[in-house]
C-alpha cells in the first residue's frame, strides 16, 4: 500500500518537500557531481535488487505472462548481451516487487537482455533525472511526458523509438501522444491519470445533500449546506501548490474550448478573455470560503493533516485529485472501510462556459529509453505494457488505470470502475498545464495559483503569468 | 586573549634578534637542501588532502556556479545561450527574491534582539552552581542534537490546525491567540524564527557557557571584594570578558540567518505565497524545480556574495583583535 501511495504521490509532485542539500554552491555542486554519480549508480548498487528479484520472481504463481509480446521477429539487440538500467520511482512495495518480477519475466524471455532495476524515492528520481542526463543517464527511466521531456531532448540522450512502437502503441489509445515529441514517440505511458472531485458518500448525507453538484453554482450551495453542518467543505493542500493549480486549470477547462487552450499553450500566451473568466470563476469559489482551516499550509498527500488525511478521517467533506487518491487515502486512516464511503464524481461547469465537452485533466507515469539498445528497451515497454503485464500489476495494486484500454477489465474496485467510465468518456484529456509546459512556466503558474488562492493578484495576473515566466 | 595579544607584543621588542637568527637559520636549512625538500614534502603531504578537497567542493563549484550563471540554461544540453548579467537583473527584479532577502534580514535582526540577549541570560542561568545543572544544559542543548528536517517535520504536525500547539493555547484559556501559525502570510516568518530559535539557541548557549568558563573566578571574587553588586560583576566584568564569544556567536547566527533554509523548505515550501521564501529556498526552487540552473546559479552566486562580504567586513572590523595572533600571515 505504501509503496503505491508514494509512487502514485509521485505523479504529482515535483514541488513537495524533502530537502535537498543545501550549501551556497548547492547548483554548481549538483552540476559537478553529475558526472561521477550516474556512472556510479549504473554499476555500483545494481547487485541487490537483482538478488532480490530471485525470490519473488519464484514465488508467486507461473501464470504470469512471458512470451507475450516479444517485438515481431529479429533478436533484440542483435542478439548481443547487454545490460539495461532501469530507474523507476516505485521504490516500496507492492510496487518493487511488482516491477522486479517484470524484469526478471522479461529476462526469462530474452537470455540476452538483463535489466538491472533501480527503484528511487521520487523526489530523488525527479532531481537524479536530469543530472543524469548530462551525463550517463539510465537506460530506462521514469517520463511524465510533456514539457519537460521536450527540455530533456535536448540533451540528446533520449532515444526515438518510433520505428519500435508505431505497430503497437494503438493499442494505448490517444494519451500516448503525451510521450511524444513531433510526431516522434520518445516514451511510452503504462499508467493514465484523471482528475476529478472525491467526496465522502457519508458526509453529502449527513449534511443533507442528494445528489453530487453538477455546476458551480450547486457546488457553491452545498459548501453552504456543509458548513451548516460543521463540516469542513472541500480539503486542499495548497503547500504543495500543484493541487490549487488543479481548480485554475478546471475552470479554464470548462470556460475555454480545447484548440483554444492548446494553441494559447503552445504560444505561451493565454490573452484569450476565457482564461481572465476562469480566473473570476475561482475567485467566486473561494469567496464561498469552501477550504479547510489553514489549507495554505496543508500538504497534499504526507499524513492524517493533510488533505487527503482530512478527507481519509471525515474532517472534510470533498477534495479534488486524481484517481490516485484510492491508494493515497487507506494507508492515512484506521478506518478500513473508507474506500466504501467514497464517491467521484467530475468537475462541476459553469455558467456559458465555452469549454469543450467531455474535457478533462489528467496525465500519466511512463517510461522513456536512452540511446543505448533503444530496440530492447522498447521491446520490454512494449511487454510492460501488454494486457497480461497490466492485468498483473493492476491485481498487485501497482497501477490504478492503465494505459492499455484491454487490460482495464482488471479494474474490481466499483469506485475505481466509475472513474475508468468517465475517463473513457473523455474525449480530451488535458495534461496537467505544469507538466505540459516547460518546468520554468508549470512552476511559476502554480506559484500564481497558489498566490491567489492566499488571496494575491488577480484573475488578469493568473493569465499573464504564463506570457510572463515565457518571457525570461 | 588579551595577554596573549600582549605576549605578542613584547616579543616584538626583540624583533631583530629573532630574525637575524632566523634568516641564519634559513641560510643554513639551504645549504643543506635536504631539509627543505623534506619541509616542502611535509607541506604538501600534510596540506595536500584538505586542499584538494577545498578546491575541488569549494573553489571550483564557485567557479562553476559563476560560470553557468552568465547563461540562460536549463541544466540540458550544451551551454551556448550567453546572456551576460541578464541573470543577476533579473534576480534583483523579481520582487519575490527581494522579499527572500527582507525575509533573511528579519531572521538576522530577531536573531539579534531576541535570541543573543535570551541566549546569554540562559548561558549565564545555568552558568551558576545549583542542582540540576548538567541536565539543564542537556535539555537547552538536546534540539540542536535532531535534525532539521525532524524538527521541521515535528514542528510542522504541531503547528497544524487542531495540533498540539492550539490545543495547548486552548487549555490555557488563550484560545483567542489561536492562528494559523504556517498558514497565515503575516505571521509564518516568525513562527519559523521561533522554531529555528528553538532548534539553534542550544548550541549558541553551549557556546556562550564555554566562554564563561574561561572567564577566571578570581575576577568575580576580586569585583565581589570592591563592593560590586552581581549585577555590576555581570555588565562591568562578565560581559566585556565574554565579548569575543558573542562576536563569535553574532558571526555564526547572521550566517545561519543568511542561508536559512531547510525549516521553511520542509515546514511551508517557502509559502503561503512566498511568505516565508528565503534566498536559499529561492534558489533551490528555481533550480530543482523550474529547470533554470543558470538563473538559480546567479542566484547562488549573490547569496555566495552577501555571506563573503559580511564575513569580511565583520572579520575586519568586529573578529580581528580576537583573532589575532591565532592566525599566521605572510611575512612582511
Amino acid at each position: 500500500m505504501t509503496s503505491r501511495t508514494k509512487r502514485t504521490t509521485a505523479l504529482r509532485s515535483t514541488r513537495s518537500r524533502q530537502l535537498a542539500a543545501i550549501s551556497v554552491v548547492a547548483i554548481a555542486a549538483l552540476g559537478l557531481a553529475a558526472c561521477s554519480s550516474s556512472k556510479k549508480t549504473g554499476s555500483g548498487t545494481s547487485a541487490t535488487p537483482t538478488s532480490n528479484s530471485s525470490s519473488t520472481a519464484s514465488t508467486p504463481s507461473q501464470a504470469a505472462p512471458s512470451g507475450s509480446s516479444s517485438a515481431g521477429g529479429g533478436q533484440l539487440n542483435g542478439g548481443n548481451p547487454v545490460t539495461l538500467t532501469w530507474w523507476h520511482n516505485a521504490n516500496t512495495d507492492p510496487g518493487k516487487s511488482a516491477f522486479q518480477k517484470v524484469a526478471d519475466d522479461f529476462h526469462a524471455a530474452h537470455p540476452n537482455i538483463t535489466i538491472k532495476v533501480q527503484p528511487f524515492q521520487n523526489e530523488d528520481i525527479k532531481t537524479k533525472i536530469p543530472i543524469a542526463l548530462q551525463g550517463t543517464p539510465p537506460d530506462i527511466f521514469q517520463q511524465w511526458g510533456g514539457g519537460a521531456l521536450a527540455q530533456q531532448i535536448q540533451s540528446g540522450k533520449l532515444a526515438d523509438i518510433t520505428q519500435y512502437t508505431q505497430s503497437w502503441i494503438g493499442d494505448l489509445g490517444k494519451g500516448a501522444a503525451g510521450w511524444a515529441v513531433d510526431g516522434k514517440q520518445y516514451g511510452v505511458p503504462y499508467d493514465y491519470h484523471v482528475v476529478g472531485f472525491w467526496y465522502r458518500t457519508d458526509l453529502f448525507q449527513k449534511a443533507g445533500i442528494s445528489a453530487p453538484p453538477t455546476t458551480l453554482d450547486e457546488l457553491i450551495a452545498d459548501v453552504g449546506k456543509l458548513k451548516a453542518a460543521g463540516i469542513a467543505p472541500i480539503a486542499l493542500g495548497g503547500k504543495d501548490k500543484w493541487p490549487d493549480a488543479f481548480y485554475w486549470e478546471n475552470f479554464i477547462l470548462k470556460e475555454c474550448p480545447q484548440n483554444t487552450i492548446v494553441s494559447s499553450l503552445d504560444a505561451k500566451k493565454l490573452s484569450d478573455p476565457c482564461f481572465v473568466k476562469a480566473g473570476d470563476d475561482l475567485k467566486k469559489l473561494i469567496d464561498s470560503k469552501p477550504f479547510n482551516d489553514g489549507f495554505l499550509s496543508t500538504s497534499a498527500q504526507q499524513g492524517a493533516g493533510s488533505s487527503a488525511g482530512l478527507l481519509a478521517n471525515g474532517k472534510a467533506a470533498m477534495e479534488l485529485q486524481g484517481d490516485w487518491e484510492m491508494a493515497v487515502i487507506p494507508p492515512l486512516t484506521s478506518d478500513k472501510d473508507v474506500a466504501s464511503k467514497m464517491g467521484f464524481f467530475p468537475f462541476p461547469s459553469v455558467d456559458g462556459g465555452q469549454g469543450t465537452p467531455g474535457a478533462a485533466l489528467g496525465g500519466g507515469d511512463g517510461f522513456s529509453c536512452s540511446t543505448k539498445a533503444p530496440d530492447a528497451c522498447a521491446a520490454f515497454l512494449q511487454y510492460l505494457t501488454s494486457v497480461p503485464v497490466e492485468t498483473q500489476l493492476i491485481q498487485a495494486n501497482a497501477v490504478t488505470i492503465p494505459s492499455n484500454g484491454n487490460a482495464t477489465s482488471a479494474i474490481s474496485d466499483p469506485t475505481l470502475k466509475k472513474v475508468l467510465s468517465y475517463l473513457q468518456g473523455v474525449t480530451y484529456n488535458q495534461l496537467y498545464f505544469d507538466q505540459y509546459m516547460t518546468a520554468a512556466i508549470g512552476n511559476a503558474i502554480n506559484d500564481a495559483v497558489s498566490n491567489f488562492m492566499a488571496g494575491q493578484g488577480t484573475s488578469q495576473g493568473l493569465a499573464d503569468s504564463v506570457a510572463k515566466a515565457a518571457s525570461q | 586573549m588579551s595577554t596573549q595579544s600582549r605576549a605578542t607584543a613584547r616579543s616584538g621588542e626583540t624583533l631583530p634578534d629573532v630574525a637575524d637568527s632566523a634568516r641564519a637559520a634559513r641560510q643554513l636549512d639551504r645549504l643543506k637542501g635536504r631539509s627543505s625538500w623534506r619541509q616542502r614534502l611535509e607541506l604538501s603531504f600534510l596540506l595536500g588532502p584538505a586542499l584538494i578537497l577545498f578546491v575541488g567542493f569549494v573553489i571550483l563549484p564557485i567557479a562553476v556556479a559563476v560560470y553557468y550563471s552568465i547563461y540562460k540554461w536549463n541544466g540540458f544540453g550544451p551551454l551556448k545561450d550567453v546572456i551576460g548579467f541578464a541573470n543577476y537583473k533579473r534576480a534583483f527584479s523579481d520582487s519575490l527574491f527581494i522579499r527572500a532577502i527582507e525575509h533573511n534580514v528579519i531572521i538576522a535582526v530577531l536573531s539579534l534582539v531576541i535570541q543573543l540577549p535570551l541566549s546569554i541570560a540562559i548561558a549565564l542561568l545555568i552558568n551558576r552552581k545549583m542542582r540540576g545543572r548538567g541536565f539543564l544544559r542537556l535539555v537547552v542543548f538536546a534540539p540542536y542534537v535532531l535534525s532539521a528536517a525532524v524538527t521541521a517535520v515535528t514542528w510542522s504536525l504541531m503547528l497544524q490546525p487542531g495540533g498540539f500547539v492550539d490545543q495547548l493555547f486552548k487549555n490555557a484559556g488563550a484560545g483567542s491567540w489561536v492562528h494559523a501559525w504556517l498558514g497565515d502570510t503575516h505571521i509564518v516568518l516568525y513562527t519559523i524564527f521561533v522554531v529555528a530559535s528553538w532548534q539553534y539557541m542550544g548550541f549558541g548557549i553551549v557556546l556562550l557557557l564555554a566562554g564563561l568558563q574561561g572567564i577566571p573566578g578570581e575576577l568575580r571574587e576580586a569585583a565581589a571584594l570592591d563592593g560590586a553588586t552581581p549585577w555590576q560583576t555581570t555588565r562591568m566584568v562578565i560581559l566585556p570578558l565574554l565579548g569575543p564569544t558573542i562576536r563569535i556567536w553574532i558571526f555564526l547566527s547572521m550566517i545561519g540567518s543568511l542561508q536559512l533554509f531547510d525549516l521553511p523548505w520542509i515546514m511551508t515550501n517557502g509559502g503561503p505565497a512566498g511568505a516565508s521564501t528565503t534566498m536559499a529556498t529561492y534558489l533551490i526552487d528555481k533550480g530543482i524545480h523550474s529547470y533554470e540552473y543558470g538563473y538559480a546559479s546567479a542566484v547562488s552566486v549573490i547569496l555566495f556574495v552577501f555571506c563573503f562580504i559580511f564575513a569580511l567586513v565583520y572579520q575586519r572590523f568586529a573578529l580581528r583583535r580576537d583573532t589575532q595572533g591565532s592566525l599566521t600571515r605572510m611575512a612582511g
